[in-house]
């Protein structure tokens, strides 16, 4: 819980989400895209026959890495010191944030291109970097827009989803990028030409990684738009943030991961882009290759049995598109990086500061994140975890633990869930958003605060009347 | 330790019908022809194409019907503002391509190039063998001669969903893809 930087909520979840509940257009945007992305999750995973055997090996594939996170470690550093890279580690957001600050400094560079990286925004990079003097320019479409509104993302994929076209083309306006109407591809066109320069001029880029091959100190980047392509490539000096739950020990493994990202995230059977790098290739793309490694909360994450599963993630926003509560109050309401059910579970257990204790809350428990998961997290059973074991008042304890002894056996949680349902069903259209009461045992939990509506099936009913 | 009950070999009834059906579900262009064809059928897709890019490995054959002027990228690195140029489209082979998921694997081979190549022209024409196509992703991988190499997946031409959830193909990769696929 030692970990710093823009994963930590400053406000209560319950404070922050009611304020965005009265936002109707955000509600309206929230439920068409994660209703969208989920459907499309839904089609290109219902033909993938080995599925489920897919989820098991990557589930176990990242068991394995979190078993012997270390060891991995020092191989991925060896390997990619092989191949022309220079390894860095840093222990917390500011330490991450500060060392590549240092590495751009030292190259004289003024303007930086960034890829999409969640890693980046959870050490607070950018502004560390303006403060220094150097502008970041963030190239992923989405984080342009957010960016140039000043604005943070509200969705790991779709950051920008709370903004509609003419918000979009307004903000474009007024940061001078000209786009003839508000249609998505002249707003596209729009923001290529504006990045074009950028792309052949820049002389350092930065970025994350989804993956980083313990064996081959490969690193991997999953995308659509191409702007991860030419930060990647064309510039001299290249300086990718990881964190140390990133890694896979073989390159092998990426043949389970790139089946389960593309087609958990965007719906896709596969993504348009897929770069994978080691170290420097003399004559193809950047000749000075740094990997920063970044802990900032995550081996305390990984001393909690439970808990430690939420470092499996691997980000794809299946989670956030098939949970209520996240449909209803979007990402800014988690007050992190990371917002939505894997949010809730992730940021507490990497920073004990601010209002973090309060993420635990921010769920009906209802299961759907644990079925979507590609990986497999049990993201019910870490929240009730992480309930009875943050510090809550007296009366949430009491509830915390009927709702254990409801969660330890699947056919009495499914009864309650049923009978919250239709307990929930004529409060709909009263309240419009939250019920005041749920029936027992999560009563005395909900006696103490208005908790969200659950769906009207859970997606586990859904998904087996689909497939029926 | 790790259970792998997943299939390693996919194999669909025909590889180059599901190829064809995937690339062009995102919006790229596929043309099918023989070995003796390659040549005039490349030709058509250049037709109006005053300069195109080749890295070292394309074969003249390839290019013996292509009117135009062609660029090679050595002995000297052709400069980004010559890729960057108007109307220049590039001409490259792949290492694999995976017919379940419309994948196309470059792996800096002789016939692909360095990868601005593939990236800065607006246009990009694949050469794919029938015999370079596999299943499934994990036949893919284990086909690729050495994994440290540049490698990119290529799947359509480049593309953005974040205004509106409206997808747009052709951001800042090629925004048009050409696949010519040849029988043997
Ligand atoms: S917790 Fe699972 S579903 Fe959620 S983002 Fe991570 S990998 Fe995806």
């Amino acid at each position: 819980m030692t970990g710093g930087g823009n994963i930590v909520a400053r406000r209560p979840f319950p404070a922050a989400a009611k304020e965005k509940l009265a936002d109707a257009q955000l509600r309206a945007n929230l439920r068409r895209a994660t209703h969208t992305i989920r459907d499309k999750r839904l089609r290109v995973v219902a033909e993938v026959p080995d599925w489920e055997a897919l989820r098991v090996a990557g589930a176990a594939i990242k068991d394995d890495v979190l078993s012997r996170l270390p060891e991995l470690l020092e191989q991925f550093e060896a390997a990619a010191t092989a191949a022309g890279a220079v390894v860095h580690w840093a222990r917390d957001a500011a330490g991450a944030a500060a060392l590549v600050t240092d590495l751009v400094r030292a190259t004289g560079a003024t303007e930086v291109v960034k890829v999409k990286s969640m890693a980046t925004q959870e050490i607070g990079l950018n502004e560390e970097l303006e403060a220094a003097g150097i502008a970041a320019v963030e190239t992923d479409l989405a984080e342009l827009i957010v960016q140039l509104a000043g604005d943070t993302p509200s969705h790991i994929l779709v950051p920008a989803i709370h903004y509609n076209r003419s918000q979009i083309r307004d903000i474009f306006a007024r940061n001078g990028l000209t786009a003839l109407t508000d249609d998505p591809p002249a707003l596209a066109e729009a923001a290529r030409r504006h990045l074009r320069a950028k792309f052949l001029s820049a002389k350092v880029a930065i970025s994350g990684a989804n993956f980083a091959v313990a064996e081959s100190g490969t690193l991997a980047v999953v995308e659509s738009e191409g702007n991860g392509r030419m930060c990647l490539t064309l510039p001299e000096t290249l300086i990718s943030v990881v964190g140390i739950e990133k890694l896979v020990p073989t390159f092998r493994d990426l043949e389970v991961f790139l089946q389960l990202l593309p087609r958990s995230s965007t719906g896709e059977r596969m993504n348009p882009y897929t770069s994978l790098w080691t170290g420097v290739t003399p004559g193809d793309g950047p000749q000075t290759v740094h990997v920063v490694l970044v802990d900032n909360g995550r081996t305390d994450t990984l001393a909690d049995d439970v808990g430690r599963q939420a470092l499996r993630c691997i980000r794809c926003s299946a989670c956030l598109n098939v949970c209520p509560v996240y449909e209803r109050v979007g990402g800014h309401a988690y007050g992190s990086v990371y917002p939505g059910p894997i949010g809730a579970i992730l940021s507490p257990q990497m920073s004990g500061e601010g209002a973090n204790h309060t993420l635990p809350y921010a769920s009906t428990l209802c299961g759907a994140c644990y079925d979507a998961c590609p990986v497999r997290i049990n993201i019910p059973e870490v929240l009730v975890h992480l309930r009875q074991t943050g510090p809550h008042p007296a009366a949430e304890r009491a509830a915390m633990r009927a709702l254990s002894w409801t969660m330890r056996s699947r056919r009495r949680y499914a009864a309650a869930l049923r009978a919250a349902r239709r307990g929930a069903a004529p409060l709909r259209w009263v309240t419009g958003g939250t019920v005041r009461r749920l029936p027992w045992p999560m009563s005395a939990w909900t006696a103490a605060r208005d908790a969200p509506l659950p769906p009207k099936q859970t997606f586990r009913e859904w998904w087996a009347r689909e497939r029926s | 330790m790790v259970p792998r009950e997943y299939e390693v070999a996919r194999a669909p009834d025909d590889l180059v019908e599901m190829l064809v059906d995937r690339l062009v579900d995102y919006k790229a262009t596929v043309r099918r022809c023989s070995v003796e064809g390659l040549g005039g059928v490349l030709a058509e897709v250049l037709a109006g194409t005053e300069r195109i890019v080749a890295p070292s490995g394309v074969p003249e054959g390839w290019l013996s019907a292509y009117q135009g002027e062609v660029l090679r990228d050595e002995p000297r690195p052709l400069a980004v503002a010559d890729l960057d140029a108007p109307g220049v489209a590039v001409v490259t082979g792949c290492a694999v391509a995976v017919a379940e998921t419309g994948t196309l694997i470059l792996d800096a081979g002789p016939d692909q190039g360095r990868r601005a190549l593939t990236l800065v022209p607006d246009h990009h024409i694949c050469v794919v063998h029938s015999g370079q196509i596999v299943g499934g992703v994990p036949q893919a991988l284990r086909r690729l001669a050495d994994p440290t190499r540049p490698l990119t997946l290529v799947s359509g031409p480049s593309a953005t969903s974040d205004i509106e959830l409206n997808r747009v193909e052709g951001v800042h990769g090629p925004r048009r893809l050409d696949v010519v696929i040849v029988d043997r």
